[in-house]
């Protein structure tokens, strides 16, 4: 992990390099994370993976119910030779839910960015075949966002599999 | 979420079949239109969910040339079981056991990423016993878990007699789990700020019994698999892929190092402990299914030497945390203690609370890099819990690796994959 003053220098380097690109950083508990204007993701992730961080070890989700904006899409660079991680995190609103795709720059980010925008509706504009993943297609919602209920889902049996299946009803 | 009913209004002329298909319309299925002509045909198959060779209950949509798999598509899903919504509704503590259910055959990873990570929070100093308890037991399930995959891989190739084999070697794994903590699966041993129990008396003695048994054992398979001229030609050469697509494609585990690359994160970013042990990194030279199959078989003797290690020099002291804000008192204490049968209702009851904050905690599980996100919000239930499954997203690698090869290949493309279902579905 790199310490709060590398993170802080990564940032401004960041800053000048593409102009606010880099709305605050996060420091915590050894953790490093910068929080990036979601329209800006491409290139600051194109400036890690220059600066070593060349792996995308993980994307994934958060809802940060009830603070706006609600939707962080976080991404979890790895650089292998230094062996630190920084984690970059863009924060989208659920009216417009959108950020640009990273597939072409990590093919491995498919299936994760299917998962956040199965479960938490962020659309990954680019993305070339954005579609759920773990839910059913015909499904209605976003399962992990936080208002959404646990509970209550119909059972589907093969009795009332015609009157009772999802949208398609 | 709207659920309507499918009542009068409905069109009657919908059948259940076309319901179907129209749920099915989404899927493209891209095929490489070069090819098509009057002398080549291409033939969409699908295999599974529900075959034998998926490995659970996987669905590939396979496009075939004769023989030759000219593109894949692998459906998932069917086993999603919204572990990861149910660890926000409930107390730290008690998520344990559910997210030991996603990949079903790592359960002490699975345990070990979310206490990892629950631990970063809260800042917590993990005794040195419990971080060899830890080990011991991680390397255990890895062994474990590579005995199901030989066996089960080798089924696929057609030979039975590996399957029964490996399963002997396995049920005496899972005899050493029950006798530490009582459980055979999903054993809730690995908890917050330690383990559950300190071994019990024999423990080490038959965990010994077993380290004299397991290289013998693994000789074995080598000696059945390595000079039978079937496996061989069927594994070597095939499904290969080379190192930089890997990593592109965000592959950790027996399959990166199979290509040569010797990232591992016990070595890496060493946690648990495991930079006092001396083991080596198996890696391989070409990436083909063969060294995937070399590499996760010389992890055998890797991990026997790491156990042996920890039980040498297993230290003495607490199993678990003495922080009786995180780690339930002692049973005896309740008896005396007041403040301790204050702690115990908390911890029950409500559970701790963790101070607000994002922790993600990697580990190196038997498929790959094991990473657990957590984000508290100081309540005692977390705000979010996410597993980055390996088998969710070296499943990615199956097209390229297939690719252009045989549908016969694929089979045994996939079981050197190792996928686990309920890991990549959650």
């Amino acid at each position: 992990m790199p310490d709060a003053t590398e993170l802080e220098l990564t940032a401004q380097e960041l800053r000048d390099a593409h102009r606010d690109s880099i709305l605050d950083t996060e420091f915590h508990r050894g953790r490093a994370c910068l929080i990036a204007d979601p329209r800006q993701i491409k290139p600051i992730l194109e400036h890690l993976v220059g600066k070593g961080y060349t792996m995308l070890a993980s994307l994934h989700g958060v809802d940060y119910y009830p603070n706006e904006p609600r939707l962080g899409v976080l991404y979890e660079m790895l650089d292998r030779k230094r062996v630190q991680r920084i984690s970059v995190k863009a924060r989208v609103s659920t009216d417009d839910p959108r950020i640009d795709s990273v597939v072409d720059m990590f093919p491995g980010a498919d299936y994760p960015e299917r998962e956040v925008y199965d479960m938490f509706g962020v659309v990954f504009e680019g993305h070339p075949d954005l579609r759920r993943i773990l839910m059913p297609e015909d499904y209605e919602g976003h399962p992990q966002r936080r208002d959404f209920p646990i509970g209550g889902e119909p059972v589907l049996f093969t009795y009332n599999e015609e009157q009772n299946y999802g949208k398609y009803v | 979420m709207t659920v309507t009913g499918r009542g009068s209004d409905a069109d009657p002329s919908t059948t259940l079949s076309e319901g179907y298909r129209k749920r099915e319309e989404s899927i493209t299925l891209s095929s490489e239109p070069a090819g098509v002509d009057e002398t080549h045909e291409l033939l969409t198959l699908n295999i599974g969910p529900h075959h034998p060779a998926t490995h659970g209950v996987l669905r590939l949509i396979t496009t075939l040339e004769g023989e030759v798999v000219r593109d894949i598509k692998p459906i998932i899903g069917y086993v999603h079981t919204g572990i990861e919504k149910t660890a926000e509704d409930k107390a730290y503590w008690k998520v344990i056991p559910v997210v030991e259910r996603m990949d079903y055959l790592s359960y002490y990873f699975n345990a070990m990423a979310f206490c990892g990570a629950v631990e970063t929070l809260l800042g917590l100093e993990i005794p040195p016993r419990a971080q060899y308890l830890r080990v011991i037991h991680l390397e255990l399930n890895r062994i474990n878990s590579h005995l199901l995959w030989l066996g089960t891989s080798a089924l696929d190739l057609g030979a039975i007699s590996m399957f029964w084999y490996c399963f002997r070697e396995r049920e005496k794994i899972l005899d050493l789990f029950e006798m530490s903590s009582g459980q055979r699966f999903h054993t809730r041993y690995i908890q917050v700020g330690g383990v559950m129990e300190d071994i019990p008396a024999g423990f080490e003695a038959n965990v010994r019994k077993f380290l004299k048994d397991m290289p013998n054992r693994a000789d074995q398979y080598a000696d059945l698999l390595e000079k039978n001229q079937i496996v061989i030609e069927r594994l070597r050469g095939t499904g290969i892929v080379d190192r930089e697509t890997m990593i592109k494609l965000g592959v950790t585990g027996p399959l990166l190092r199979a290509t040569g690359e010797p990232w591992d994160l016990r070595k890496a970013h060493p946690y648990s402990s495991y930079d006092h042990f001396d083991f080596k990194i198996p890696v391989g030279t070409v990436g083909d299914n063969y060294d995937r199959y070399r590499v996760r078989h010389a992890e055998f003797y890797e991990s026997v030497k790491i156990i042996e290690q920890a039980l040498d020099g297993l230290p003495e002291g607490p199993h678990i945390t003495p922080d009786r804000k995180v780690a339930l008192p002692p049973r005896h204490e309740l008896a005396t203690s007041m403040e301790a049968l204050i702690h115990h209702f908390k911890l029950v009851t409500e559970g701790f609370r963790v101070p607000p904050g994002e922790a993600y905690y990697p580990i190196e599980g038997p498929r790959g890099e094991l990473g657990c996100f957590v984000r508290a919000d100081g309540s005692a239930k977390p705000a979010r819990v996410h597993m980055r499954d390996p088998s969710f997203v070296n499943l990615q690698a199956l097209a390229p690796m297939v690719r252009d090869g045989y549908i016969a290949d694929l089979i045994a493309t996939l079981a050197m994959l190792d996928p686990i279902l309920g890991g990549i579905d959650r």
